[in-house]
């Protein structure tokens, strides 16, 4: 007897204490910019895809659910030719994001992705890929990397030297 | 056996090794580069570095190069001490200085040698501040990519390039860090054998350029070992595929036959399988244009036309597996099936296959015919009619010369020092073609001449080696001194070897070919006799076959037939337009298996998908009577399969029987066909487990299993079963070290790259840990009485109209379906007509590209003119197999015009 009544005040008190919970969907959440929730495909500065198709988040990903196929284009840029991710299996792990060596995957704070039919959580490319940069601003990968293909020429990229002349011999 | 210590622990070692070949033998994760099972030690890269004692008490020792350091009794190393291991960090850390920021996009990623040794040696951050030195590539051809910044200069190309392939156009420029892999200029790399880089080299500097196409990570792969289908040699490989297509072949290792390599045509001429021109449904005429047949039984119609007392007829083929030529035989019934060849080349493969069976000689595989100090090739143009025989006639050349440094106690692992005393020098190599071939290059002494001369030419080695045998009468003093100086050299080699083959369509060569052989082995010389066969399963399917084409021809001539089945065989193609009607039209209706759309499935009535290699399973037999099997790589979304299956269905439909799984038919063919009784050996059955799993044909960390098809149906379909083999299609199954027949990929903890295969090795470069797969049929016995051909035909005498005709042989464009493989397309030269210029300039023709006329069964040809001096008199050669040359059967005589 005594328990419940005590039980009941505590309750009443309750009343008096600050709100935990929110007015969904009137009100958001404060989601921090590390939140792991819908995966997007960046862009780099130069507005190209980041993605190189490296195939890393695909292998990463505890639940297999990336797949992609790679291509080039006249180039010889490497981009994902169709970039699939099925999000009814996605955990939101951020290990693709981890793998990713362009900073081209990222888990974005969002997370409304609800859908009546669980085919509509299959994204491809179009539904992945972003306008800008993401969280990480100013990298662009193929200045960075060895390979000429119609960003940079080379040696001209960070840290590179002018090719060297091969039929020279001067020591 | 010798004892060495490896960080205090004692084992026993086979003698004649270095310490790096022990260490990997034994397990060890030793780093190197430069070193190569099959290309030995320069101890250039100074990655395998260790520490070496002079004794127990020596408690300093000093940095050695292991692939440098003989195993001899009592060698003492460290491979764990630290100042090795940072003498290995180290070492990686500077070749690294220049190394691009690539492997996200390179395409050695994630099979990189470099990774992972980098990973062993345990270097991992950059502390080097400064510009990294670059490099312009260079456009290699269709075959190969280059991207030299990723370079390391191990110098593994050049040496597999140049110094174990013979190639010419490979080498390395400039100076100090700068070094240069790579051409005088851009252009194609000419050797056949260049696509062995992409394996031997360690980074990415070289790297297949048709997988760039539809470029895959090695772990997104799923794989099967298989055969090569592109001559008869019967190289094993490993094909892969991802999402359906066929994306890349690698080299499977087998000791007995290819062991690391594979040549080019093997390589790169998987392509045709993806070709939009494959047959996917199965298909009927209806008038005139070919629909599927839908819904029922697809062989309804067939079953039908099939019926008691109908008169059917079957036609086989040298590409189609055992099985399937041998279910085609069972369904139509022994004395309708006919081997799909002409009676010509028919009868020769059953004459090379009786001296295979009945002989005294043993004929070597492609492995042990490098072990072989003298060659007599007798009438074929190995390079481009069995190409990585080539390879291994190029390393028996060296075999007498490397025994001036054995002679002086240098091991044959000892690369550097070897090179350094024989340099380019050659041992005994004699070579008797129509015309020029590319091993010329190292011969001792070539002759050039039509078969007939060839084989005279046989024919007075051997009289010449035992001197009961009838001599060859007219012999000119040329060949005369020619054939004595062949025969001294074979009679002064301690294993002389003897090649010939049925190209030239000659059986005098084949039979000159045997009697030196056999007068060797009566000298009591260890001496071997290979022959090579126009196709993947020729020998296979000539052992199931009685009759041949032309058999076929006669008796639809006599009375027509009712049903025609053609398996896997382009008629056009082999036998030309006119005998191709010839059969078709006597045959009321057609039904081929087949797996492009070519000439022949155009004018059939009913064509059903066969799979190719890579969508079937199946044994070939190869040109030692060597029996493989080979598995199917994937299971299409489409109605292809493999054409036993099919047949099986249609034997169903007919007899009303059950469906019968692989090792069924096999059982039932060894049954009909004892001498095949091996075939169960070659691989293990369906049933096979270990423990309860079965064996995987994807790694385990492929990717993308619940996203690849998710855009068609967001639930997973279950895996498809394979009920032929013991494999599974996905990376469920058993990790560990599979029966060798059945490994579809290599892959060790550390080691993702190609050379995992030390782990699968008994000791590295050996035979694989339960053997090499494969068995041969016939082995040769020592007690038979072999006959000696004695045939001696005449010398071929020029006519003054005529001239005749021969096949010459390319590597791209004589094969036909890697013919149809884009890269290789790339690499097929233009249809010629080879005249000398004697002959050209009597004819009156003088410019080389000149237009040609001349006659072949009735109709006109023409073609351009290529002079080729080596070409003797009285002989025109043609490339075979080419689009514009398909269908021409060889020898014939013909008048040409300009
Ligand atoms: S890891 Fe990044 S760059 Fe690589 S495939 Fe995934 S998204 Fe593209
Ligand atoms: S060669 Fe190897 S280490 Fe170098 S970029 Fe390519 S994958 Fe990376
Ligand atoms: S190109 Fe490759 S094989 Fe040649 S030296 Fe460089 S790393 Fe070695
Ligand atoms: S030599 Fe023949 S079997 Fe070997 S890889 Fe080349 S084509 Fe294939
Ligand atoms: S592997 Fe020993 S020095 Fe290169």
């Amino acid at each position: 007897m005594l328990s419940s009544i005590r039980t009941v005040w505590l309750v009443f008190l309750h009343m008096f204490k600050k709100r935990v919970t929110i007015e969904y969907p009137e009100k958001k959440a404060f989601l921090a910019p590390r939140w792991r929730g819908r995966i997007v495909l960046t862009r780099d500065p130069d507005h190209n895809e980041r993605c190189v198709a490296c195939y890393l988040c695909a292998a990463v990903c505890p639940t297999d659910c990336i797949s992609l196929q790679a291509t080039e284009d006249e180039n010889g840029r490497r981009k994902p030719e169709y970039f699939r991710i099925n999000f009814s299996r996605c955990i939101f792990c951020g290990l693709c994001e981890d793998a990713c060596p362009t900073y081209s995957i990222q888990l974005v704070p969002d997370f409304e992705m609800g859908e009546y039919k669980r085919q509509d959580l299959v994204y491809e490319k179009e539904d992945l890929l972003i306008d800008g940069q993401g969280k990480y601003h100013g990298y662009n990968f193929y200045r960075v990397a060895g390979v000429a293909v119609g960003v940079k020429g080379k040696g001209e990229g960070e840290n590179e030297s002018a090719p060297v002349d091969r039929k020279k011999l001067v020591p | 056996m010798a004892k060495v210590f490896i960080d205090d622990i004692e084992y026993e070692v086979p003698d004649g090794k270095n310490m790096l070949e022990v260490c990997l033998s034994l397990g060890f994760d030793l780093t190197y580069f430069c070193w190569h099972p099959a290309l030995h030690s320069i101890g250039a890269c100074r990655q395998c570095g260790v520490i070496n004692y002079k004794d127990e008490n020596d408690k300093r020792g000093r940095i050695t190069m292991a692939c440098m350091l003989p195993a001899s009794n009592g060698t003492r190393i460290s491979i764990e001490a630290k100042a090795a291991h940072d003498f290995r960090a180290g070492n990686i850390e500077s070749l690294m200085l220049n190394h691009p920021h690539d492997c996200p996009v390179c395409d050695e990623g994630g099979e990189c040698h470099l990774q992972d040794m980098t990973l062993m040696s345990g270097h991992n951050y950059r502390r080097y501040r400064f510009k990294k030195r670059t490099h312009t590539n260079q456009y290699l051809g269709p075959f190969l990519n280059h991207e030299m910044n990723r370079c390391i200069q191990c110098y593994r190309c050049v040496r597999f390039y140049k110094d174990y392939a013979g190639g010419k156009d490979l080498d390395v420029f400039a100076a100090h860090d700068d070094i240069y892999f790579g051409r005088s200029e851009d252009g194609v790399l000419e050797n056949e054998f260049s696509g062995n880089l992409v394996e031997v080299c360690p980074t990415g500097v070289f790297t297949d350029k048709t997988l760039k196409q539809h470029y895959t990570r090695k772990w997104d792969l799923t794989s099967a070992p298989s055969v090569c289908h592109g001559c008869s040699l019967g190289c094993n490989i490993l094909a892969s595929q991802r999402y359906g297509t066929i994306r890349r072949i690698l080299t499977r290792y087998n000791g007995d036959v290819n062991g690391y390599f594979l040549c080019d045509r093997g390589r790169f001429g998987y392509e045709y399988t993806n070709s939009k021109k494959r047959i996917i449904k199965a298909l009927k005429r209806v008038s005139g244009t070919y629909q599927p047949i839908e819904n029922g039984n697809v062989f309804e119609e067939v079953k039908a036309l099939m019926g008691e007392g109908k008169k059917v007829i079957g036609i086989g083929s040298p590409r189609a597996s055992l099985e399937s030529n041998f279910l085609l035989k069972e369904l139509v019934g022994e004395n309708n099936f006919y081997g799909g060849i002409s009676n010509t080349e028919g009868n020769l493969i059953k004459q090379v296959i009786n001296i295979l069976k009945k002989g005294k000689v043993k004929t070597p595989s492609l492995a042990e015919a490098k072990g072989y100090d003298a060659v007599f090739i007798v009438g074929e143009d190995v390079t481009n009619t069995a190409p990585m025989l080539a390879l291994s006639l190029r390393q028996a050349a060296k075999n007498k010369p490397n025994e001036e440094a054995f002679a002086i106690r240098i091991p044959l692992w000892n690369d550097a020092a070897i090179r350094e005393i024989v340099q380019e020098r050659t041992g005994p190599f004699f070579i008797a073609t129509v015309h020029h071939t590319k091993l010329d290059e190292i011969s001792s002494g070539s002759f050039y001449g039509h078969p007939d001369n060839i084989a005279r030419l046989g024919h007075a080695v051997a009289q010449k080696i035992n001197n009961n045998l009838p001599s060859v009468p007219d012999t000119d003093r040329e060949s005369a001194s020619l054939s004595s100086s062949i025969a001294e050299a074979l009679l002064a080699a301690k294993k002389p070897l003897i090649v010939s083959g049925t190209s030239l369509f000659s059986k005098n060569v084949i039979e000159a070919a045997a009697n030196v052989a056999y007068a060797l082995k009566e000298q009591g010389k260890d001496v071997g006799l290979i022959y090579t066969v126009p196709e993947a399963n020729s020998v296979g399917m000539t052992l199931l076959s009685e009759n041949f084409i032309d058999d076929a021809i006669a008796r639809v001539e006599k009375e027509r037939a009712d049903v025609l089945l053609i398996l896997e065989n382009d008629l056009y193609q082999r036998i030309g337009k006119k005998d191709s009607e010839a059969i078709l039209k006597r045959c009321n209706q057609v039904v081929a298996f087949e797996n492009l759309e070519n000439e022949t499935t155009n004018s059939c009535d009913y064509v059903f998908p066969a799979g190719t290699f890579a969508e079937s399973t199946g044994t070939i037999v190869n040109n030692e009577g060597r029996a493989q099997r080979f598995y199917q790589v994937h299971i299409p979304r489409n109605e292809v399969r493999s054409s036993w299956k099919w047949l099986d269905i249609l034997r169903q439909d007919l007899q009303t029987a059950e469906a019968k799984d692989f090792d069924v038919i096999v059982d039932e063919m060894i049954q009909k066909n004892p001498e095949l009784q091996k075939i169960k050996e070659t691989a293990p059955t369906a049933d096979f487990r270990i423990g309860t799993q079965k064996i995987p044909r994807s790694p385990h960390r492929f990717s993308g299993r619940t996203s690849m098809i998710a855009n068609i149906n967001v639930s997973e379909p279950k895996p498809p079963d394979d009920n032929d083999s013991p494999m599974s299609f996905t990376m469920e199954g058993y990790h560990g070290i599979q029966p060798s027949p059945d490994t579809a990929f290599y892959w060790s903890p550390a080691w993702n790259s190609v050379q995992a295969i030390n782990k699968y090795q008994i000791e590295v470069g050996g035979p694989l840990h339960d053997g090499n797969p494969g068995k041969r049929l016939f082995e040769p016995d020592e007690n038979r009485q072999a006959k000696y051909f004695n045939d001696i035909p005449s010398s071929f005498h020029p006519s003054n109209d005529e001239l005749l005709v021969l096949p010459l042989y390319h590597i791209y464009g004589s094969e036909e379906l890697t013919a149809l493989s884009p890269a290789v397309k790339e690499r097929i030269p233009q249809a010629y007509i080879a005249l000398n210029e004697n002959e050209a300039r009597r004819k009156g023709l003088n410019a080389e590209g000149g237009k040609v006329e001349f006659y072949y069964q009735d109709k006109k040809w023409e073609l351009s003119l290529k002079i080729d001096n080596s070409l003797p008199d009285g002989i025109a050669g043609l490339p075979k197999g080419l689009n514009e040359t398909s269908g021409i059967g060889y020898p014939f005589r013909t008048k040409i015009n300009s």
